[in-house]
């Protein structure tokens, strides 16, 4: 039920209530409203239930496993939110003068270098406000680059089919022409159909690497060699980040220019289109480029660089710096983590990942690529199970939503027919894992016996399957007051 | 898959059907099996009529609620009509791949690309390979 629906003329909630009315002197008669919009008319206390029990409702790491491949939805430590909310943090006004922001700038200048380090790049800026706003940043730098030689023959960005989705869109938003490279049967880039697409049309390449197919790039170095070679740049997606994090650099793979997400990979509550942080490192001929404001240290202290600073810079990304209590939470994680931590990170939601593949295969699951060695996540395809039962990965996961676990990413990546993609991430320990692989094992058993009720699933939820296609076709996000 | 590829259409690698009318525009659509693939579809973007296409050229759009995919053109020519009604029922496709679905039809400028289509038989072998 909307809270507009419990709605009775007269109720009013006073805590949040303004004071006095505002002062309409600013704003012309013919730009006010004649009448009061329609608010939902509620006491405080129907508010806080309302909220409340819509919260219960939801489905959060808080509260449930969550292995939602290419995600990352880990745990989020309590600490990284309340020392991002220390009372200095948090009344810091972004215009500030920098010897007003001492404290803030250090946080951030460190972070900037930590992260230099994690990944192995020369230079970072921590602007971009999302991970799509760093891939658009990425290659913007890649646009500036070959600009900036008179290179203007390189019209082309090569993205292997098994991308992001984010990848071809950024690539087209730039100005450039996707050239789409095959995926192997064994998971790695298809070198020889690269070798065929390169050229001195080529402007780079963006990779994901481990890939979203679950495993590690085995040729990137070659691949990196090609790519140079052949006059054009490396693009490395962050998205699957926590995978190597101290164990292995992009920067040392070969790799140009890497966007990072913060609140995937540095854990900050994520999704549902919750504020983001999506940095941007490069090697050191596109650090000219980085987008501003940046964080420099010097003899005065800490202080901004702006366009003054970085002549041949993208410019500035956003009104400010980024999404600031993001960039904290992200640099009081790594400093909770310390350079042993960080490894860990990587090693552990490598183990649990492999963890799950192997039980699951025991368990008669049939893994996309049996004969590689999962990353942080792996596939299952379920195409026996829609053949043979004629049950779909999407029953599956609405069916898992009974027992109480969030579903893995469904139906991508696209050339894996009937796919599950599960990423367990490190934070979760074994019994959370076992207990996921008996669910598992006991809708497949369902799926034998009653594939019926597997397709009515979810059973126990406030609302039962959605018609996602009714609401594609006829979408539909008004609400309108019933006629009186 | 479904077993019944019309034999009298030609066929394209990335799922697309060619029928060659009697006034010798090409009608074009997606098959059977790649509308299976693709599930309930919610949106399909149409060329614009008058369009001039290469062979290969991505021309169309198909939605789904699980991926969106692009229709190529599988011979050059020009746009000389476009199925309408999909704009408002994309399931038409759905329904009926090969007759209502149709997606455009074309005017070719080089017949002889016919030649380099696929056959029933083929498009079938390779629609099942694509399966492994």
């Amino acid at each position: 039920m909307l809270i507009h629906e419990q709605s009775h003329p007269g109720r009013r909630a006073t805590a949040q209530a303004p004071k006095q009315r505002a002062a309409l002197d600013g704003i012309p008669e013919n730009l006010r409203r004649a009448a009061a919009p329609a608010l939902p008319e509620v006491s405080e206390m129907q508010a806080v239930r309302h909220y409340t029990r819509l919260s219960q409702k939801n489905f959060s790491i808080d509260t449930q496993f969550y292995p939602l491949g290419s995600c990352t939805m880990k745990y989020n430590p309590r600490a990284c939110n309340s020392l991002a909310m220390l009372p200095g943090l948090l009344g810091r006004h972004p215009s500030a003068p920098d010897s007003h922001s001492q404290g803030f700038l250090a946080c951030m200048y460190e972070l900037q270098e930590m992260l230099k380090d994690v990944t192995g790049m020369s230079a970072v800026s921590l602007v971009p406000a999302a991970g799509a706003q760093g891939e658009f940043a990425g290659v913007a730098m890649i646009r500036a680059y070959h600009d900036q030689r008179g290179d203007h023959e390189r019209t082309e960005i090569i993205v292997p089919d098994a991308a992001h989705g984010t990848n071809p869109a950024t690539a087209v938003m730039c100005g450039y022409k996707v050239r789409e490279i095959p995926t192997l049967d064994d998971g790695d880039v298809d070198v020889e159909a690269l070798k065929e697409t390169l050229g001195p049309q080529t402007a780079g390449i963006m990779l994901t690497n481990p890939s979203t197919v679950g495993v590690f790039e085995r040729r990137i170095t070659e691949i990196a060699g090609l790519v140079h070679e052949a006059g054009g740049l490396l693009y490395y997606d962050g998205a699957n980040l926590n995978a190597i994090l101290g164990k292995v650099r992009p920067g040392d793979m070969g790799f140009d220019v890497i966007h990072m997400n913060l609140h995937k990979t540095f854990s900050t509550p994520h999704g549902g289109g919750g504020p983001g942080a999506g940095p941007v490192g490069v090697s050191k001929r596109l650090a000219p480029f980085l987008p501003v404001p940046m964080v420099a240290s010097g003899d005065n202290g800490y202080r901004w660089l702006t366009e003054k600073d970085c002549p041949h810079s993208i410019g500035k990304l956003s009104a400010f710096a980024g999404n600031a209590g993001v960039l904290l939470r992200a640099y009081v994680y790594a400093r909770m983590l310390g350079r042993e931590g960080m490894v860990r990170v990587s090693e552990y939601s490598t183990l649990n990942a492999n963890y799950l593949a192997r039980r699951l295969q025991d368990a008669g699951f049939e893994l996309a690529y049996p004969k590689r060695r999962a990353t942080h996540e792996f596939i299952v395809t379920l195409r026996r199970q829609a053949k043979e039962l004629d049950v779909s990965a999407m029953d599956f996961a609405k069916r898992l939503l009974d027992y109480g676990y969030h579903a893995p990413t469904t139906y991508f990546p696209l050339l894996v027919p009937e796919c599950f993609l599960i990423e367990p991430t490190e934070t979760e320990d074994l019994d959370e894992l076992d207990g996921f692989i008996d669910a598992m094992v006991k809708i497949q058993q369902e799926a034998e016996q009653s594939p019926d009720m597997l397709k009515g699933a979810p059973h126990t939820l406030p609302v039962r399957r959605l018609d996602d296609v009714r609401a594609a076709r006829e979408l539909d996000l008004r609400w309108t007051p019933p006629a009186a | 898959m479904s077993n019944d590829v019309p034999t009298e259409l030609k066929y394209t690698k990335s799922h697309e059907w060619i029928r060659v009318e009697e006034d010798g525009l090409a009608t074009i659509g997606i098959t059977d099996h790649a509308q299976e693939l693709l599930g309930d579809l919610v949106f399909v973007e149409l060329p614009e009529v008058g369009a001039e296409l290469g062979a290969g050229a991505e021309c169309a759009v198909v939605e789904s609620v699980k991926a969106a995919s692009d229709v190529y053109s599988p011979l050059s020519g020009e746009v000389i009509e476009v199925n309408e009604t999909l704009a408002e029922a994309p399931e038409t496709i759905n329904e009926d791949a090969y007759q209502a679905g149709w997606i455009f039809r074309l005017r070719l400028s080089d017949p002889a690309e016919l030649d380099a289509l696929m056959d029933a038989d083929s498009y079938a072998e390779h629609a099942e390979s694509e399966e492994h």
